[in-house]
C-alpha cells in the first residue's frame, strides 16, 4: 500500500471520532449549569429581556432542533457566533489558533533543542556530572508550576534585569501586527520583509516559549536518555563499534535512529498536552491564544465558542496523530502500514 | 471562511496597515506625553453598548467615542480624588435644557457647531434616532432607559434641527441623570442607517464592529481580545479638547504583570488590581493610587427568607452580630473601603447613603438572640459566594464562616462559578446565605432599595418582602429630592432595613486606579470605566 492510501484510510477512521466529539460536546455544553441567556442579558435585565435574548440565541428551541440547526451550520463551515466576544467563532479561531500554535511550536522547538542533547549526553555518560545536571534541570522544570516559572521569569528578566520586553502578548505596544497571511507573526513579518517586526515578535516569544518548554523538558529528556541507553546497550551497537565505525556514526546513525521512535511518541503526546495546557502561560504573558478563549467561554457558558474550540482541537489532534504516524514510517520502515 | 470575508469583517484590523500611524514608535514611548498606555484585564467585546452581551469594559467606548446630551460636573473628594458630581448635570451635546411650564415635557437645545467624526453636523434627527434605538433594542439599554421613565419612541420628538423634545410618561427625578449615563449615546444616524438592513433596522451588526459617533475620541484600531486604540477627535466641540492624542488600551490578564508594567513605567494607568496591590502601591509611593468609594454600592451578606431560620428577624439580627467586620475589612478590602458597620442608632439620623448599619461584632448578643429565636444550638447552612469575585468574597466568606461558627451556626462554603451565580443567586434566588454586591448607577438610596429590597426585583436575592418598603419605594422613586416627603420616606426605609436586616453590609468598596505620577485628570465615574477625555500627561 502506498502512503496515500494510508493517509486516506486514517482520515476515514477519524470520521467516527469527530462525529462522536460533535455530539458529546453539544450535549456537554447544554449540560453545563448556568443560563447563558440570563448571563448575557446583563446586570439589570428583567424576565422579558432575558426571554428576548433566549429567543435571539435560539435557546428557546428543543434540543434536537438546536442540534439540527447546529449541524446545518457546521455543514456550511459556520461554527456560530461567540456571544462573549461577539465575533464569529471561525474568526476567533483564525486569529487565536495561530497565536497558540506559534507559541507551542516555539516552546516545542526549545524543549527538543534542549532535551535531546541533554538526554543523549546523559545516556552516553551515565552518572557523570552531565547526567546529574540533566536530572536537576528536568526535575526543576516539571516540578515548578507554569504560572510560577512564568511570573519568575517576568520578575527577573523584565522587572529586575530589563532585558526582556514587557509581557503584553505577541507584539510590543508600539508595533502593528504584520498583515495577516498565515497568522504566525514570525512568518508573516518575514513574508512582508519586515525584519523589525520580526525581531519584535521574536522577542515577545522568547520568555513564554521557554516557560512552556521548561515544563515538558522532563518527559522528553528522560525518554531520550532511556531510549538511548537501551539502544546503546544492544548487540548491533556492539557490532558497529567492533567494526570500527566512528563514534559519531554509531551514535547518530545507529543508536539515535533506533531510539527515535519512543521519542517521537512522547513528542506527539507532549505537543497535544501543551496545546491544551497553555492557559496559564497565556494569562501571565497576555498571549491572545486559544486556551484563555476557551476557558473564558466555558466560564460564561458560551456554547458556540466551546463547541468550536473542542471541535478544532479534535481535528488538530487527528491531524497531529496522522503526521506522527507518517513520520514513524519514515524513521522505521518496519512500522506496519496496517499498524 | 474566505480570506476576503475575513479581511472585510475585521475591517479595522485590515485597515491598520494603511493608517498614517507610524509603523512603530520609539521604545519607551509610554514616556511621551501625547500617548496614554492603559492596561486592564478585559477589554471591550463590542463597540456598541446597545448590543446584548456587550460587556462592561465596552461601556468605555460609549463614554469616549460618543457624546450624550448631558454630562456631570466634577467634585474633589477629601482624599484628593476627583469624582463626577451626580447632583450637578452639565451640558455636553445639549447647550441648555428646560422643563416645560406644565411639567410634562423637556426641551434640549443642541450645540449648533457639533459634528460627527465624519464631519456631518449633529442634528435633533440623530438624537431622536439614537433614543429610539436605545428604547427599542431590548435588553440592558432598554431596561436602563426605563429606569429614567424613558420607554417609548413616541416620547422623543424633533422640534427643529437643533431642538429635541422628551415628553414624560411620568415626571421623575431620574430622567435627567439617566440621559447622562453611557446608554443614550448620540449616534450618527445617517451613517448607521446606511448600514441597516430590513432584518436589522438598528444596524446592530454594523455598529458592533464600527463606530458612528462624535465624541472626544475615535477608534483607530480594535483587535478584540488584545487592544483598542483611540485617537483624539480634534474637531470635538462638546468639551475641552482631550489632553492626549492617542490612547492605547491593552488587555493584560495577569494582575502581577499589570502591576509590573506600571512600576516599570511601561504603562501609564493600571486598572483592576487586587486591593492588596493597590495598598502596597499606595504605600510604596512610586506611583499614584487614586480611589473613590463606589457610590451606591456595598459588599454584604444576604439571608434568603425562603429558608426557615432566616424568616425569623431575631436570627437575621444574630447573624449581623456574629460577623467579624474588622477582620473582613482588613483581609478582603485591605482597608480600601468605607466601613458599613457600627452605626450609632437603630434610627438613621441622616439620609446619607450608604451609611453604616447599627451592628457590630458581639458574639454574646448573637447567642442571646439565637436562643430567644429558638435556635439555641444553632443550625447548618451553606454559605455561597461568587468565584468570579473571589478577590474579596473568598476571604470574607472564610471569616464570616468562622464568626458564625462561634455562635453555633455551622456554615459550609459553597463556591459558585461566575456563569451560574446570576442564575442561582439572582434569577432563581435559591441561595440561603450568600455574599453579594450591587452598585446602582443612579445615586439615590431609593434607587438602591428599588433593586435590592423590593420584592421580585433582580438583586433582591434575599426574597425579602415588606409591604411598607414596597409602598415607600413606589412613592419615592420618582419624587424630586426637594419634595418634603423625600427625607422622611428615605429615613423610614433605612430604619426598616436596619431593623429587619435581610442584608448585612460589610463595607463600601473603593474603585482604585494606579497611575504614573505625571498622569493628571483621572476622574471616578459611576460607570466605573476610564473616561480618557479628561486625562493629561505632564512631563515625566
Amino acid at each position: 500500500m502506498t502512503k496515500l492510501t494510508l493517509i486516506g484510510r486514517r482520515l476515514i477512521q477519524a470520521i467516527p471520532s469527530i462525529i462522536g466529539i460533535i455530539v458529546v460536546t453539544f450535549l456537554l455544553t447544554r449540560a453545563l449549569p448556568g443560563d447563558p441567556a440570563a448571563y448575557f442579558a446583563g446586570p439589570a435585565a428583567d424576565p422579558q429581556s432575558i426571554a428576548e435574548i433566549r429567543v435571539a440565541l435560539g435557546l428557546d428551541r428543543s434540543l434536537p432542533e438546536q442540534f439540527w440547526l447546529y449541524l446545518g451550520d457546521l455543514a456550511h463551515g459556520n461554527l456560530g457566533n461567540s456571544i462573549s466576544t461577539g465575533r464569529p467563532v471561525v474568526e476567533e479561531l483564525a486569529t487565536r489558533l495561530p497565536a497558540s500554535l506559534e507559541l507551542t511550536l516555539a516552546a516545542l522547538l526549545f524543549a527538543v533543542g534542549t532535551a535531546l542533547p541533554l538526554g543523549i549526553l546523559a545516556a552516553t555518560r551515565p552518572n557523570s556530572w552531565i547526567d546529574h545536571l540533566c536530572r536537576v534541570i528536568v526535575t526543576a522544570g516539571v516540578s515548578l508550576p507554569v504560572f510560577f516559572t512564568g511570573l519568575f521569569f517576568v520578575y527577573v528578566f523584565y522587572y529586575l534585569l530589563d532585558i526582556a520586553p514587557s509581557p503584553i502578548g505577541r507584539i510590543d505596544i508600539y508595533f502593528i501586527a504584520p498583515a495577516h497571511v498565515t497568522g504566525f507573526y514570525l512568518i508573516d513579518s518575514l513574508l512582508a520583509g519586515d525584519l523589525e517586526t520580526f525581531a519584535a515578535a521574536f522577542a515577545q516569544l522568547i520568555l513564554p516559549a521557554i516557560t512552556m518548554g521548561a515544563f515538558v523538558l522532563a518527559p522528553l529528556a528522560r525518554m531520550t536518555r532511556a531510549a538511548m541507553l537501551q539502544a546503546l546497550g544492544s548487540d548491533y551497537i556492539r557490532t558497529a563499534q567492533a567494526s570500527g565505525l566512528s563514534r559519531r556514526k554509531v551514535l547518530f546513525a545507529y543508536a539515535f535512529r533506533n531510539a527515535a521512535l519512543p521519542i517521537l511518541t512522547t513528542l506527539g503526546m507532549v505537543f497535544s498536552f501543551m496545546l491544551g495546557a497553555n492557559v496559564l502561560v497565556e494569562k501571565v504573558f497576555a498571549w491572545p491564544g486559544i486556551g484563555s478563549f476557551a476557558v473564558n467561554a466555558l466560564v460564561v457558558s458560551d456554547y458556540a465558542a466551546v463547541q468550536g474550540f473542542v471541535l478544532s482541537m479534535a481535528i488538530l489532534f487527528v491531524a497531529l496523530n496522522l503526521i506522527i504516524d507518517i513520520v514513524y514510517t519514515m524513521v522505521d520502515p518496519r512500522v506496519g502500514i496496517e499498524g | 471562511m474566505q480570506r476576503r470575508d475575513f479581511l472585510k469583517t475585521t475591517g479595522l484590523v485590515a485597515g491598520a496597515s494603511l493608517l498614517p500611524m507610524l509603523k512603530y514608535l520609539p521604545a519607551h514611548a509610554a514616556g511621551r506625553n501625547d500617548t496614554l498606555v492603559v492596561v486592564l484585564p478585559n477589554g471591550p467585546n463590542s463597540l456598541d453598548i446597545h448590543r446584548s452581551g456587550t460587556n462592561r469594559p465596552s461601556y468605555a467606548v460609549a463614554v469616549n467615542v460618543y457624546d450624550r446630551l448631558v454630562g456631570f460636573a466634577t467634585k474633589i473628594l477629601p482624599n484628593g480624588t476627583a469624582m463626577y458630581d451626580y447632583a450637578k448635570v452639565v451640558p455636553e451635546l445639549a447647550e441648555s435644557w428646560e422643563v416645560a411650564a406644565d411639567g410634562k415635557s423637556m426641551i434640549f437645545k443642541l450645540r449648533s457647531d457639533a459634528t460627527f467624526h465624519d464631519g456631518s453636523p449633529v442634528t435633533a434627527e440623530d438624537v431622536k434616532w439614537s433614543f429610539d434605538r436605545a428604547v427599542s433594542v431590548g435588553g440592558f439599554p432598554t431596561v436602563q432607559m426605563k429606569a429614567g421613565a424613558l420607554e417609548k419612541t413616541e416620547q422623543f420628538s424633533v422640534v427643529d434641527a437643533h431642538t429635541f423634545k422628551i415628553t414624560f410618561i411620568k415626571p421623575s427625578k431620574l430622567t435627567l441623570p439617566d440621559v447622562g449615563v453611557p446608554v443614550p449615546i448620540i449616534i450618527n444616524s445617517k451613517l448607521a442607517r446606511s448600514h441597516a438592513t430590513e432584518k436589522d433596522p438598528w444596524a446592530l451588526e454594523w455598529m458592533h464592529r464600527n463606530t458612528a459617533g462624535g465624541g472626544g475620541f475615535k477608534v483607530q484600531r480594535w483587535d478584540p481580545g488584545q487592544q483598542i486604540v483611540y485617537e483624539r477627535f480634534d474637531e470635538w466641540k462638546c468639551g475641552p479638547l482631550p489632553g492626549v492624542a492617542r490612547v492605547i488600551v491593552r488587555e493584560v490578564p495577569s494582575a502581577s504583570t499589570r502591576r509590573a508594567m506600571l512600576e516599570k513605567g511601561d504603562a501609564d494607568i493600571s486598572l483592576d488590581l487586587p486591593p492588596k496591590d493597590f495598598k502596597e502601591l499606595a504605600d510604596g509611593g512610586k506611583v499614584a493610587v487614586q480611589g473613590a468609594p463606589i457610590e451606591n454600592s456595598m459588599y454584604a451578606i444576604g439571608m434568603n427568607l425562603k429558608f426557615e431560620p432566616f424568616q425569623n428577624k431575631l436570627v437575621r439580627q444574630a447573624v449581623a452580630y456574629a460577623i467579624p467586620y474588622q477582620e473582613i475589612f482588613e483581609a478582603s478590602a485591605y482597608g480600601r473601603g468605607v466601613p458599613m458597620w457600627g452605626g450609632a442608632a437603630m434610627k438613621p439620623a441622616t439620609i446619607d447613603w450608604p451609611q453604616p448599619y447599627p451592628y457590630k461584632t458581639d458574639y454574646a448578643k448573637a447567642k442571646e438572640l439565637l436562643a430567644e429565636a429558638g435556635y439555641k444550638d444553632g443550625f447548618e447552612v451553606p454559605l455561597s459566594f461568587d468565584l468570579g469575585q473571589a478577590d474579596w468574597s473568598e476571604p470574607a466568606a472564610l471569616l464570616a464562616q468562622e464568626g458564625l461558627g462561634k455562635v453555633g451556626i455551622k456554615a459550609t462554603l459553597d463556591k459558585v462559578p461566575g456563569a451560574n451565580w446570576r442564575t442561582k443567586a439572582l434569577v432563581e434566588k435559591s441561595l440561603p446565605l450568600h455574599l453579594k454586591n450591587f452598585g446602582g448607577w443612579l445615586n439615590y438610596p431609593d434607587y438602591y432599595f428599588f433593586w435590592v429590597y423590593q420584592h421580585g426585583h433582580l438583586f433582591n436575592s434575599m426574597n425579602y418582602k415588606n409591604d411598607e418598603i414596597e409602598a415607600l419605594v413606589e412613592a419615592t422613586l420618582n419624587l424630586p429630592v426637594e419634595d418634603p416627603a423625600y427625607v422622611p420616606n428615605i429615613k423610614r426605609m433605612l430604619e426598616i432595613a436596619f431593623d429587619e436586616v435581610p442584608l448585612v453590609p460589610f463595607y463600601q468598596p473603593y474603585l482604585d486606579v494606579a497611575t504614573q505620577k505625571n498622569v493628571e485628570g483621572y476622574e471616578y465615574w459611576f460607570h466605573r470605566q476610564l473616561d480618557t477625555r479628561s486625562i493629561k500627561k505632564g512631563i515625566a
